[in-house]
C-alpha cells in the first residue's frame, strides 16, 4: 500500500498536520496512533486555556483535540489506532504492528513525524535518597486521576514548576489532597504566570523558587518524607538550609523530552539543543519528504502554536508530493546571544512565500529588551519585547522581502537589554 | 490595599488595588490589568475543571467542566456536587450534566464524547 | 519435610535451587520478600566477571573462572540476555601499568582464557572514548554482561518448573536442630527440612548463628550507579575497570544488555540491607572517578540511579563451607558472586553430598527455558507470533518496544510477580528512558486485570509499597 502521507501519532501535532495536508489537496493519507484514540495528551489535560490563540476561546484539552478529530470526520483520512511505528526508514517506509493485522511495512510519499514528548523523570536529575513508591511525574498522575479515577496521594510535593505540575497542584488540591509546596530549582517559574496564581496562589500552596529536593525517606516502601534545600547561583544546594516536608507523594515536573527514537532510526539529523530534528522553513527534516512538527521538533508550551506549526509541515508535505521542487541553497539560522535554540534551523529564502515564522527561546529573563536579526554585521530588522522568560516560546516573522537582502549564509538571532 | 499579581499577560505586573479609593489599581501596564484587578478583589471567579464517574466509556472517568466562571468561594461545593453524578456511555461534548450548579448560574458541561 | 530448604533467593538461593532441582529432592526456597531477586542480585554491575581479580588458590578465584565459563550456555538454554563483550582494566600510570601486568599473571594462574596486555595505542582503537591519558589495559575476552535479575528469575523458574517450592513473604526467624533434621520457624509458620542451604545474602551471619557460633561477619557494603540512555552506550564498548588501589576497585564503564550505559559503583559502608538509598556525594564521587577512564559521559543523559547493597566479608574470600551438621554456608557472596553463582551452587551440591544428603538425577529435569522477547524477533517471527497471539501486537512499553503479550506472560509465568518493577525485572517494561512514567499506568492495569483485583492493591515494588490512594469521586 502506498500513501501519500503517512502521519506518525495523532496527537495534536499529527491531526493539524493531517487536517492541513487534506485541505492542501492530499487525499491519501494514513495517521498512526499507538493509543486506543485519537488527541494524544490533550484527553488527560482537562484543564482550560487551550485554544485562546487558535479558537479565540479557552478551551479544555479534550475540547480543543475534539475540534481537530471532528475536521477530520469530512476528510478521507484514514486513522489506524491502536498501533504501534516500531521503524521509519530512509526511503518512507513505515513499520507498524497492532493486534488486528500484526507485522505490515507501509510505505508512503511523504512521511510527518508527530510523536510528542516524554517527561524527565527523577533518573534524568539524579534526586538523592531512598527510591520508594510516590515519585510520579506529573503527566502520568495526571493520567490516574483524570482517565483512571485514583489518586496517587493525600499529601503532595511538587518538584519543579512546569505547568503540568502546576495544575496537577490545583487538581489534586481540588480531589481532596492537600499539596504542600511546589519547590523549583531556578530563580524563575518554568510555568505560565497565569497558572502560578490559578492554581499555587488560589491554593495557599506555597512556591519556593532556588529551591530543590536534596533527600528523600520511605516507610515501608512508600515515600514519607523528602527533603527541600535552597540552591546557590550554581543550583548546587546549601547547606543549614534543609526543610524537611512530611509526605506521600512527589510529582515530578522537571522538563519534557522530544520523543525521537524513530526519527534517530531512519537517519535524520538532530539538534544538540532542541533534542528534535533540524528542519527547514517547511519543518521539513534532512530526508527530502520527511517533515516534523509540534513537539517531537522542540518543546512548546502552548497547543495553539503546535497546532500552526503542525499546519505549515502539513502542508508543506501536499506541496512535496503534488509539486516535486529542487532543493535550494539553505541559509542558516544562527543562535546569538541570549537565544537557546531557534525552530527553523535554516531557510530557504526561495521557498517563503511571505513571511518567515521564527520560533525561539530566550536563555534568561529579560525586561524591556531587543531581538535583533542580522545578516553578517548587518542588522536585518529588530522588534521590541517588555517582557521575556526562558519559561515563554518567543515568536518573529521575517518578511520575505527583507530576506532577499540576506547575503551572508546565517542569518543570526540575538537579544539584549533595551 | 491588596496586593496581586496579574495574569493578563506574561509580563506579570504586581498590582496594587486600593478598596478604600474605589477599587484603584495601580503597578498595571495596560487597562486589562486594571480591570483584572479590579475584578479579582471584587468578584474573583473561575472555571472549575474537573471528572465525573463515567459507565460504560473508554475510562472511568469523565471530564466535565463549568460553562461560564464561577465565584471562586464555590469550587469546593461544585466539587462536591460532581461525586453524586455517574454518566452513562455515550455521551457527548457540551452535553449538560448538572444545571445551573449550586445555584451559580453555571452549567456543568461534558469536555468529551466518551 | 523437606530435603532441603535454601533461605534466600537471589541469583545463589536460585542457582542452587535450580541445580539441586535437577535430582530427586523435596526443595523449599524461603524468600523473606514478596518476589526473588530483591537484594543484591538486582542492584548491581551486571557483570561477568573474567576472573583476573582474586588471590590464585581461593575458592573465590576458582568459582568466579568457573561461572564465567558456564555463564554463556547456562544464557542461553535460559533466555537470559547475556554478551561476552570482554572488559579492560584501564592503567593511568607506571605503577598502574604494573598492576596490569600482576592481574595478568593471576589471571593466567586462575585459568582466565585468551588475556591480553594492550598497548596506549591498542586501548584506544578499542575504545575511542577512553581518556588519552590511558597507557595501556589488560584485556579479558572472557568477561561478558549479563541482566542479573533475568538470571535469578530464569534459574529460580526452572526450580519451581522442576517441583521446588518457592515460599516468598517467608523470613526465617530461627532454627533448630532435633537431632534429625532442622525446623526453621517463619513468619508463617515451621518448615521442617534435612538440609539447610544458606543464601540469605546480606543476612547469611544472622542465619548462620541461628546454627552455629559466629566465625564471620558480613559488613554490608553499599554500591551507587548511573544507568544512561541508549545514546550513551557508544562510551564504551566493552567494559571498562579501572586499576584496584587502597581506595578501592575503582568506578566502572560499561555498556548493558539493554543497551544503555552503566557506571559505578562507589564503595560505603552501610548498616544494613535498607540503607540503600542514593546520596549527592556518591554520585559525585561516581562521576568524578568515572570520568578518568571515560571523559565525556553525558549525565545530561541519565535515566535512573540505584544503589545496592553488597554482603561484602572482613575477608577476601567467600564464606561458602558446612557450618553446622547438614548446614551449607553459601554466604558473603559480594562480587564476583553473580559470575561465580552457578559454580558456587555445583560447589553447593558438593558439600551437600559430603554432609550425607543422598541424591539420584531425575531422569528428565527441565534445564532450559523459552521466552518471546518480540523486540528481538525478525519481522516474520513478530508477524508469527502476533498471529498466535495478537496480545504480542500491542507495545505497552515504547521506550523498550515491551508487548502486552510479553507482559501477560510474565503475570503467568513460574513464580508470577505482584508488582510494576516484578514485570518489569521479567518482561523489561520500564527499563527504558520514561522509566514507566507512560507504561507504569497501562502495566498496572494489566496486572489488576489479569491477578482481578484492584488497582488500588497492586504494589511498584515490595510490600507496602502502593502506587494509588483511592478512588476520586466517592459519594459522600
Amino acid at each position: 500500500m502506498l500513501y501519500d502521507l503517512i502521519v506518525v501519532g495523532g496527537g495534536p501535532a499529527g491531526l493539524a498536520a493531517a487536517n492541513s495536508a487534506w485541505e492542501k489537496g492530499l487525499r491519501n493519507i494514513l495517521i498512526v496512533e499507538r493509543d486506543k484514540e485519537l488527541g494524544g495528551i490533550l484527553n488527560q489535560c482537562i484543564h482550560n486555556g487551550f485554544g485562546l490563540h487558535r479558537f479565540k476561546e479557552e478551551l479544555t484539552g479534550p475540547e480543543y483535540a475534539h475540534r481537530f478529530i471532528e475536521m477530520l470526520k469530512d476528510t478521507s483520512v484514514q486513522v489506524m489506532t491502536d498501533t504501534m511505528v516500531l521503524t521509519v526508514t530512509e526511503n518512507k517506509e513505515v513499520h507498524v504492528i497492532n493486534t488486528e493485522k500484526g507485522y505490515q511495512v507501509l510505505k508512503a510519499k511523504a512521511v510527518i513525524l508527530s510523536m510528542g514528548c516524554r517527561e524527565r523523570t527523577r533518573g534524568a536529575i539524579a534526586i538523592p535518597g531512598a527510591r520508594p513508591a510516590g515519585v510520579f511525574t506529573a503527566g502520568s498522575a495526571q493520567r490516574y486521576l483524570n482517565m483512571e479515577g485514583y489518586m496517587v496521594g493525600k499529601r503532595v510535593v511538587i518538584l519543579g514548576s512546569g505547568d503540568i505540575g502546576l495544575i496537577m497542584a490545583r487538581r489534586m488540591t481540588l480531589e481532596g489532597a492537600r499539596v504542600l509546596a511546589c519547590v523549583e530549582v531556578m530563580p524563575y517559574s518554568g510555568g505560565l504566570m497565569r497558572n502560578i496564581v490559578q492554581c499555587l496562589q488560589d491554593y495557599d500552596i506555597p512556591l519556593y523558587l532556588s529551591h530543590t529536593v536534596t533527600d528523600m525517606q520511605a516507610e515501608n516502601g512508600r515515600l514519607s518524607h523528602v527533603t527541600v534545600s535552597k540552591v546557590d547561583e550554581k543550583r548546587n544546594p546549601i547547606p543549614g538550609t534543609e526543610m524537611e516536608f512530611d509526605c506521600d507523594t512527589l510529582l515530578l515536573s522537571v522538563g519534557l523530552i522530544p520523543e525521537n527514537e524513530l526519527t534517530r532510526g531512519a537517519g535524520i539529523q538532530m539538534d544538540m539543543r532542541t533534542n528534535g530534528a533540524i528542519v527547514y522553513e517547511n519543518m521539513e527534516t534532512s530526508i527530502p519528504g520527511v517533515f516534523a512538527c509540534g513537539n517531537v521538533v522542540h518543546v512548546h508550551d502552548l497547543v495553539d502554536y503546535v497546532s500552526q506549526e503542525s499546519e505549515k509541515a502539513g502542508a508543506a508535505a501536499a506541496d512535496f508530493v503534488l509539486n516535486p521542487k529542487e532543493n535550494e541553497q539553505a541559509v542558516q539560522l544562527k543562535n546569538g546571544s541570549g537565544v537557546s535554540y531557534t525552530v527553523p534551523q535554516q531557510v530557504r529564502i526561495p521557498r517563503i512565500e511571505k513571511n518567515l515564522e521564527v520560533f525561539f527561546r530566550v536563555r534568561q529573563v529579560y525586561g524591556n529588551s531587543v531581538i535583533e536579526v542580522k545578516d553578517g554585521e548587518n542588522t536585518l530588522c529588530s522588534f521590541k519585547r517588555e517582557y521575556m522568560t526562558p519559561g515563554e516560546m518567543q515568536q518573529i516573522k521575517l518578511p520575505r522581502v527583507l530576506l532577499d537582502k540576506v547575503t551572508a549564509d546565517t542569518i543570526e538571532i540575538s537579544v539584549r537589554e533595551a | 490595599m491588596k496586593e496581586l499579581v496579574c495574569i493578563v499577560c506574561p509580563k506579570g505586573c504586581r498590582l496594587r488595588v486600593d478598596e478604600e479609593n474605589g477599587y484603584l489599581v495601580s503597578g498595571n501596564s495596560c487597562v486589562r490589568g486594571a480591570e483584572y484587578g479590579k475584578n479579582e478583589i471584587l468578584n474573583p471567579t473561575r472555571v472549575l475543571t474537573s471528572t465525573v464517574k463515567m459507565e460504560g466509556g473508554l475510562y472511568r472517568r469523565c471530564p466535565v467542566k463549568t460553562n461560564i466562571a464561577v465565584p471562586k468561594g464555590k469550587l469546593f461545593d461544585i466539587m462536591n456536587a460532581l461525586n453524586a453524578i455517574t454518566l452513562t456511555s455515550p455521551v457527548q461534548v457540551g452535553q449538560v450534566v448538572i444545571e445551573n450548579v449550586c445555584g451559580t448560574g453555571a452549567d456543568v458541561i461534558a469536555t468529551k464524547a466518551l | 519435610m523437606y530435603d532441603v530448604a535454601i533461605i534466600g533467593c537471589g541469583v545463589v538461593g536460585a542457582a542452587a535451587a535450580f541445580e539441586l532441582s535437577k535430582y530427586k529432592l523435596n526443595i523449599a526456597v524461603l524468600e523473606k520478600e514478596n518476589d526473588v531477586a530483591l537484594g543484591a542480585s538486582r542492584a548491581n554491575s551486571a557483570i561477568v566477571h573474567a576472573g583476573y581479580d582474586p588471590e590464585p588458590g581461593t575458592l573465590m578465584a576458582r568459582l568466579n573462572v568457573q561461572g564465567c565459563a558456564m555463564a554463556e550456555q547456562l544464557c542461553k538454554d535460559l533466555s537470559v540476555p547475556y554478551e561476552k563483550i570482554g572488559s579492560l582494566v584501564l592503567a593511568f600510570s607506571e605503577s598502574e601499568r604494573k598492576t596490569v601486568n600482576k592481574l595478568y599473571d593471576r589471571g593466567v594462574k586462575n585459568g582466565v582464557p585468551d588475556m591480553q596486555i594492550l598497548s596506549r595505542e591498542e586501548v584506544l582503537q578499542m575504545e575511542p572514548e577512553v581518556s588519552p591519558e590511558v597507557m595501556g589495559a589488560l584485556y579479558a575476552p572472557s568477561a561478558g554482561i549479563i541482566g542479573p535479575w533475568e538470571y535469578t528469575v530464569a534459574l529460580a523458574e526452572v526450580a519451581v518448573q522442576n517441583g521446588a517450592e518457592m515460599k516468598l513473604r517467608t523470613k526465617v526467624e530461627g532454627i533448630d536442630w532435633t537431632e534429625e533434621h532442622y525446623v526453621i520457624h517463619t513468619n508463617k509458620g515451621n518448615v521442617e527440612a534435612k538440609y539447610i542451604v544458606n543464601a540469605a545474602g546480606v543476612h547469611s551471619g544472622e542465619i548462620h548463628e541461628m546454627v552455629a557460633e559466629k566465625s564471620f561477619e558480613i559488613r554490608p557494603n553499599r554500591g551507587e550507579y548511573y544507568v544512561l540512555d541508549k545514546c550513551e552506550v557508544t562510551k564504551a564498548r566493552h567494559t571498562l575497570f579501572q586499576c584496584p588501589n587502597e581506595n578501592g576497585k575503582g568506578v566502572l564503564v560499561s555498556p548493558t544488555v539493554g543497551g544503555n550505559l552503566i557506571v559505578g559503583p562507589n564503595a560505603e559502608g552501610v548498616s544494613g540491607e535498607e540503607d540503600n538509598h542514593n546520596t549527592a556525594a556518591g554520585m559525585a564521587f561516581v562521576q568524578r572517578m568515572a570520568a578518568k577512564s571515560v571523559p565525556n559521559i553525558n549525565y545530561r543523559h541519565s535515566i535512573r540511579n540505584f544503589a545496592g547493597v553488597r554482603a561484602n566479608l572482613n575477608k577476601d574470600e567467600f564464606q561458602i563451607g558446612v557450618a553446622a551438621k547438614q548446614f551449607i554456608d553459601l554466604a558473603g557472596i559480594k562480587s564476583p558472586g553473580l559470575t561465580s553463582a552457578p559454580a558456587i551452587a555445583l560447589e553447593c551440591i558438593h558439600l551437600l553430598q559430603g554432609e550425607g544428603l543422598s541424591m539420584e538425577q531425575k531422569e528428565n529435569p527441565i534445564t532450559t527455558r523459552k521466552k518471546i522477547h518480540f523486540r528481538s524477533l525478525s519481522a516474520e517471527d513478530k508477524q508469527q507470533v502476533i498471529k498466535e497471539n495478537p496480545l504480542y501486537g500491542r507495545v505497552i512499553c515504547r521506550c523498550e518496544t515491551i508487548t502486552e503479550g510479553e507482559i501477560v506472560d510474565a503475570i503467568h509465568s513460574p513464580i508470577p510477580p505482584c508488582s510494576i518493577d516484578g514485570i518489569k525485572r521479567r518482561a523489561g517494561s520500564g527499563l527504558g528512558r520514561c522509566q514507566g512514567g507512560f507504561c507504569g499506568p497501562r502495566v498496572l492495569d494489566i496486572l489488576a486485570r489479569e491477578l482481578k483485583v484492584s488497582p488500588l492493591d497492586i504494589l511498584q515494588d515490595k510490600d507496602g509499597s502502593f502506587i494509588l490512594m483511592n478512588e476520586t469521586k466517592k459519594e459522600v
